[in-house]
């Protein structure tokens, strides 16, 4: 096993654990914090497949913004552990985790994953077509009207947002 | 040439399988913050699957692809976030089993 692959591993072991994690902490807060460590993990995946725009992007906007903004509503709203949350449907739940695994099983097999003849190669232009240089030529070139309507969308989500959180909204 | 030893199907499993603790999240947690982080995390395992596809067939789309998917959920984080500011304000609980209005 070489150097790189075990690194997979290592990573994506760190990834499984941490979203575990997330979903099965009382505290929101704590949640929060695994979620951050999962979207490093995530990070380095797209290093390790040469996306190193995206990868740069996902720890600024992700991790640094999003994830920030959700902290800010926890703390603002002044959230403690999920004491007085009824804990008593554990049927449900296990119903639940039984539908996920269902879902998880259709994935794998519908993708043929489980037989496993994958590629093992990255393609040769992979190297240089994760630079912020290239990205942002095809984003200018080929994708410039999407890139605008983005603006637009953020501007709308902006405008939605102050009149969401606004003190008396009637 | 750059050959890797990391095949393409541990990415798709690897993103899968954070799809499905995702939907378990969402299915089990009654915290609509964590159910909303749930979401993020679902949207993260397709970037990575996208990611992985882009790199193995040299086409840089799934890459642009992700791009706007991250766009789309910070303007979606931060709708979604104020949505569970007023509904606190006006219910004082994020308890989704207790939000009800839209019930009939």
């Amino acid at each position: 096993m070489n150097v790189e692959l075990t690194f997979f591993f290592l990573i994506a072991v760190l990834a499984i654990l941490t979203a575990i994690l997330m979903i099965t902490r009382r505290n929101p807060i704590v949640s929060v914090l695994y979620l951050i460590v999962n979207f490093f993990c995530l990070a380095v995946m797209y290093l390790l497949l040469h996306a190193q725009f995206i990868a740069i992007i996902q720890i600024l906007v992700y991790a640094g913004a999003i994830m920030v903004l959700f902290l800010f509503v926890i703390m603002l709203l002044n959230l403690g552990d999920e004491t007085r949350f009824s804990e008593r449907a554990n049927l449900k739940k296990m119903i639940a985790v039984g539908l996920a695994s269902v879902v998880l099983l259709q994935i794998l097999i519908g993708m043929g994953l489980l037989t496993g003849n994958g590629s093992t190669s990255l393609s040769p232009r992979a190297t240089e077509m994760g630079t912020v240089e290239s990205i942002g030529k095809v984003l200018f070139t080929d994708f410039l009207l999407p890139f605008e309507i983005t603006s637009i969308i953020l501007l709308a989500a902006m405008v939605g947002v102050i009149v969401l959180a606004k003190k008396k909204f009637q | 040439m750059n050959v890797t030893s990391i095949p393409l199907h541990y990415y798709l499993a690897l993103s899968s399988i954070l799809f499905t603790i995702g939907v378990a999240g969402v299915l089990t947690r009654r915290n609509a913050i964590i159910v909303f982080m749930c979401i993020e995390l679902m949207l993260n395992s397709v970037n990575l699957s996208l990611v992985a596809f882009s790199a193995f067939l040299g086409n840089p789309t799934g890459q642009i692809l992700v791009f706007f998917v991250m766009t789309v959920a910070a303007a979606e984080a931060a709708v979604g976030l104020a949505i569970i500011i007023a509904l606190f304000r006006n219910k004082q609980t994020v308890n989704i089993d207790e939000i009800n209005i839209m019930k009939w």
